[in-house]
Formats: structure tokens, C-alpha cells, sequence
């Protein structure tokens, strides 16, 4: 009904290939763009921005990471929660090490340190895959944890512990500490999602993306016409590692601001980011936003519901949480092994047609 | 052994050139079993080279030393006029050797179209710092790759299933996808295994016209396997036949229908 590609031509490969090849996504999209660069920063306060905007926009840049990797290229991670230690740890110690450059840059250094680590740690994916793969990943996981734990270098010698995110700038905008403005820090965000998902776009419709896509298709078959598995499987813990760090790097040092390792980067999260990654869609862009928007409203809407609305007990709506994205998670594997993306896309094929199905 | 340059023209006029691939010696154990045994022939520019034998002769094993995925013991294979050294499958694939499999070897989860383009991944040189910002080299490199698999597409009609994921086609389809990616690899020897099994006669009969244009309007040399004999004797120039391991039989088809081995092979032999 109110979604047409008829007297939609187009005309060039380019065009065919584009990410939004279907005007009305396009126009969508731009909207979509519009109101969060332009709208929403002029309303946004304290508690939009900690509770669903900032912890959105940090997950969709962690579960795209983790998608190209999982969904893209099928290497399955349990790691992810380390890899976002190693992004919080690297933009701490480059925060303190150098605290006139601009904060931009410590994230992205940040992002690509966390990639070298993540492409260490996936060496032994070109030996092993599946449930061993997941626990080579497991062990990347705890042994970060324990790295951040026991190596004082790390938080600075600091007596908890702990690292503190000190107040750093943006050309004179203040995005960490305490005194950083709602719109500061969610605009930073933002930028960083949006260059991330335009990046993952790029990759994924191209060479290195089919390359990824046919390493998780039939690996063997792969290899035998040309794909280097080497060079693919890498890569992709790279690009994944990259996007993952920026995302621990924004978690530490503009969402939380003082983390301490095993609470803030255990399994739980870990798990978190896969279960946004499966709930949303393997192997799909807009997937990783919904999973990440699913999982950080469910919350919310729960606790808006069951404590506010119906009166209920705080611990009793928390364990109810855990029920339903347990129960969730069950449903979609059975149901829709290609998550909410998939059936997003049986919607749209369906309201092509609509009304009138023949 | 026949010259490298020496050409000849067939009965139909396709030129046949000198030898793109020569097999020397190949010996292929695994563990006490012997699935090659002292094989040698060659391939020559243009051909289409058939290899045939009963089930379990050791055909696709062959195959799969020609496209590097298994390492002979002995004996060495020559590509262009030079022996090859130990490489990776991938390796070979970038050499020119491009190869379709028995069982559908297809990336079930992307388009018929994304399919066709890991083909041309050979020839994709952009790294992927410019993937990754797409505009400039990386487009106009997709674009042009793109090109050269419409046309493949076009040549092997299937312009209307280009955006369908390979999971939703029906077998025959499934094949001609696989011939398509393969193709588009433009590779200097085409290996495919079995590219008719369970194909009723009209399938049979495209797959059939797709392989001849290929070989002629490409000038792609091909190796085959197939059990369909009135097929194989149709489409080779030369065919090698093989029997536990062993060859029993090189030559043109008229001359391997009437080896007595090979009917031997075929018929088996009575025991009187």
C-alpha cells in the first residue's frame, strides 16, 4: 500500500547496486537522517539520552561488528564482550596518555587497536569452526577480563581499579565526563554509527563481503574458486574487531564513565550483543539496529509497564526480563532463524501487494 | 608425445591448440588405497576432454587434483608449459582453472546474481580501505565486473532469476548458476564434474548447447565428467576412460567405443 517500486527504473549497474535501490527506502532513509542529525538534538534530555538513545546508538555499532563477523562471515564469537574491554582500556590509556587530541581520534585508535587484538584472537578460526571456534572465542573473553584485572598498567595504577573517563573535548564540545551536555554525546554517537553502518554497507555489498558471504556459504567450495580463506576470515575479525572497539570505547568513555572490567565487559555481554545480533537478523545491516533496539527497549517498556503501570515489584519485572529474552530467543531460532530483519522483509514483500494479493 | 605447438582443426572447425595441461605420473593414495594410479594425459587449448569410467574409477578424484584440492603423491601437473608447485585450491582458482562440482556447490544464502560475482573475485584488485569507501575505484570496479556477468547471464539465460536467493531455484537451474559462476571466472580451463547428473533430457539437452557455445564462442578449454555416454561421445573431441584407479583408454570417441577394455570395463568379462 504504501510501499511501491513500480516506474522505479533504473538504468545503470550503479544504480542497481546502491544501498537504498528502491526510491521511497531512499527518501526514508534521508528522513531518518534528517530528524536524528537536526531534530533530535534540540529535544533530547539526561534521561532519553543515558536511558535508550546513548545505549542504543553504542549496541547497533557492537552488534553491526559482531554481525559481519557472525552473520556475514559465520564465525561465531563469544568474544565480543573482551573485544569492547580492549576498545574501553586502549581509549583510557590514550584519553590519559595524550588529553589534547581530539577525543575523535582516541576512538577510532581505539577501534583499530581492538581489530589487531580481535584478528589475533581469530588465528584459530582457520583451523577451527563452530562450537570450537565459540569457545577458542570464550577464552579471549575471560582471558581479557582477567588481563584488565590483574595488569595495573592498565587503569593507571588507580587503588579501585576501576578507570574513570576524564572530561575530554570535541573542537570545545565536552563529550566524556560528567559535565558533557545530552546533545554532545549523542551526536558523537550518532557520527560513529553512522560512519560505521555506511562503512559495514560498503563492505557487504562488495567483493570483501561475497567473499565473507561464500566463506560462511561452503568454505570449501570457496576456496576452490579463489577466495583466499585466510585473507576473508580476517578480515573480518578485523573489520568486526574495529567497529567493536569504537563501540567499547564510546560505551566507556561517553556512556558509562567509569567502568570496572569483569561488570561492565563479562559474558553477559557477550551474549547481550549476540542475542541483538540473532534476534535482529544474521547477516543483515538493518537487523543489528533492530536487534539493538529491541533489546535496550524491552527493558524499558518493562519496567514502564510492569512497575509503573500494573505496580508490581523492581526485581520481579527484572527476572521477568530475563524470561522473555530467554523464551525470545528460543521463538526466533525455531521460527525465524533470520530474526526480526527477515520478517520486516516478509512484511514488505507482502505489502507490495496490498490489498489486492493477486 | 605430441608436440606442444601442433594445432588441428576438428570436423566442425573449431581450432585445437597446443597442451594447456599435461598430467604426468599422477599417483593419488589415501592411507593403502590407491585412487590414482601412474595416470598421465593431456589437455589440449580449445578441447573438450572428457573423462569417464564406472563409478568409483577415480574421475572426480582426478578432478580434484587438477583444481588443486587434493596433492598427489607422485608425478607432476603441468599448467601452460611450466609444472606447477604445491599451491593452494585458491592459488590454482587465480591461475585460470575454474570447475563446477557434483554436488551443488552454490552460496545458498546470496543471489544468483552475488553468486556469478564471486567468479570474477579474481579480478578484483581494490583493497579494502576503498571497498570500504566505495565511491571511486571500488564502484567503477563493480560496474565493470558486473558487466562481464550480465553477459554471462545473458549467455546462459537467466536474466530473469539474477536477484533470486540460489536456495528458491530447482536443481537445473541450480546447475546453470553453477556453469555461470564458473564461466564468469573467463578461465583458461574449465573443469566440470558431472555436469548432467539427474537432468531429464530437455535439461540435458541446454546443458549440452551451453558447454559447445561455451567452448566455442569463449574458446574455453573443458574437461568433463559424465556418465551419460551418448552425451560424452556427442561433445568430446577426446576422451580419457578410467577403471579402478588405472587409465584404460585415451583417444577420440570412436576409438574408446571400440577399445576392448573399455568395453570390458563397461560389460564386464566373463569368467569362463
Amino acid at each position: 500500500m504504501f510501499y511501491r517500486e513500480a516506474g522505479d527504473y533504473k538504468v545503470s549497474y550503479q544504480q542497481d547496486s546502491q544501498t537504498f535501490p528502491i526510491k521511497f527506502d531512499r527518501y526514508r532513509y534521508f528522513l531518518v537522517m534528517a530528524v536524528a542529525f537536526l531534530v533530535v538534538p534540540f529535544f533530547v534530555n539526561d534521561y532519553w539520552a543515558n536511558a535508550i538513545l546513548l545505549p542504543f546508538l553504542i549496541y547497533s555499532i557492537a552488534a553491526i561488528g559482531l554481525n559481519i563477523l557472525v552473520g556475514y562471515c559465520g564465525q561465531v564469537s563469544l568474544g565480543t564482550g573482551g573485544f569492547m574491554a580492549v576498545g574501553a582500556y586502549a581509549c583510557y590509556k590514550l584519553m590519559t596518555a595524550f588529553p589534547e587530541v581530539s577525543m575523535f581520534v582516541h576512538v577510532l585508535l581505539s577501534g583499530g587497536i581492538t581489530a589487531l587484538v580481535c584478528v589475533a584472537f581469530g588465528l584459530p578460526s582457520l583451523r577451527i569452526k563452530g562450537f570450537y571456534l565459540a569457545v577458542a572465542t570464550l577464552a579471549a573473553q575471560f582471558f581479557l577480563v582477567w588481563l584488565f584485572n590483574r595488569v595495573p598498567w592498565f587503569y593507571n595504577y588507580s587503588a579501585s581499579g576501576q578507570i574513570n573517563a576524564p572530561e575530554r573535548d570535541v573542537f570545545g564540545v565536552i563529550v566524556t565526563g560528567p559535565n558533557a551536555p545530552a546533545w554532545a554525546t549523542y551526536l558523537f554517537s550518532l557520527i560513529f554509527l553512522t560512519v560505521c553502518a555506511i562503512v559495514a554497507r560498503n563492505l557487504t555489498r562488495g567483493t570483501v563481503g561475497r567473499s565473507w558471504m561464500a566463506i560462511r556459504d561452503m568454505d570449501i567450495a570457496a576456496e576452490i574458486i579463489g577466495v583466499n580463506p585466510l585473507k576473508a576470515k580476517l578480515s573480518a575479525f578485523g573489520v568486526s574487531g574495529f567497529f567493536i572497539g569504537i563501540s567499547g570505547a564510546l560505551f566507556f568513555a561517553v556512556y558509562l564513565g567509569a567502568v570496572e572490567v569483569g561488570e561492565a565487559f563479562g559474558i553477559t555481554k557477550s551474549f547481550l550483543v549476540l542475542f541483538m545480533v540473532i534476534i535482529g537478523g544474521l547477516g543483515s545491516i538493518f537487523g543489528s539496529f533492530a536487534g539493538a533496539a529491541f533489546l535496550v527497549l524491552l527493558p524499558v517498556v518493562l519496567k514502564v509497564v510492569g512497575v509503573d503501570l500494573l505496580g508490581w515489584p523492581t526485581d520481579i519485572v527484572a527476572h521477568f526480563q530475563l524470561v522473555i529474552v530467554g523464551a525470545l530467543i528460543i521463538v526466533f531460532l525455531i521460527a525465524e532463524p533470520h530474526g526480526i530483519a527477515q520478517l520486516w522483509r516478509v512484511a514488505k514483500e507482502k505489502l507490495r501487494l496490498w490489498p489486492f494479493p493477486h | 608425445m605430441k608436440d606442444m605447438d601442433d594445432s588441428s582443426v576438428t570436423e566442425d572447425g573449431r581450432t585445437i591448440g597446443g597442451v594447456v595441461m599435461e598430467m604426468k605420473n599422477i599417483t593419488l593414495r589415501f592411507g593403502g588405497v590407491v585412487a590414482i594410479k601412474d595416470i598421465s594425459f593431456d589437455i589440449r587449448e580449445g578441447e573438450i576432454r572428457a573423462i569417464i569410467g564406472p563409478n568409483g574409477a577415480g574421475k572426480s578424484s582426478m578432478l580434484n587434483v587438477i583444481s588443486g584440492f587434493y596433492v598427489p603423491q607422485e608425478g607432476d601437473v603441468w599448467f601452460r608449459g611450466s609444472k606447477r608447485p604445491a599451491m593452494r585450491p585458491y592459488e590454482v582458482a587465480r591461475q585460470g582453472i575454474a570447475r563446477t562440482f557434483q554436488n551443488i556447490a552454490l552460496f545458498d544464502g546470496m543471489s544468483v546474481l552475488d553468486n556469478v560475482m564471486t567468479g570474477r573475485l579474481n579480478y578484483m584488485k581494490t583493497n579494502i580501505f576503498q571497498q570500504a569507501l566505495w565511491r571511486g575505484r571500488a564502484e567503477a570496479e563493480e560496474t565493470e565486473n558486473r558487466e562481464v556477468v550480465e553477459r554471462i547471464i545473458d549467455f546462459l539465460e537467466i536474466q530473469a532469476i539474477r536477484k533470486t536467493p540460489v536456495a528458491r531455484l530447482p536443481y537445473g537451474l541450480k546447475k546453470r548458476v553453477e556453469l555461470a559462476r564458473a564461466l564468469a571466472a573467463e578461465p583458461k580451463l574449465l573443469l566440470l564434474d558431472e555436469p548432467m547428473a539427474g537432468m531429464n533430457v530437455e535439461e540435458k539437452e541446454d546443458m549440452s548447447r551451453f558447454i559447445l557455445d561455451a567452448n566455442d564462442e569463449f574458446g574455453t578449454t573443458i574437461a568433463l565428467i559424465e556418465h551419460d555416454m551418448g552425451v560424452v561421445m556427442d561433445l568430446s573431441d577426446r576422451v580419457v576412460v578410467m577403471d579402478y584407479g588405472k587409465k584404460i583408454g585415451d583417444g577420440t570417441p570412436d576409438e574408446v567405443r571400440n577399445n576392448q577394455a573399455v568395453i570390458d570395463a563397461y560389460l564386464g568379462v566373463s569368467h569362463d
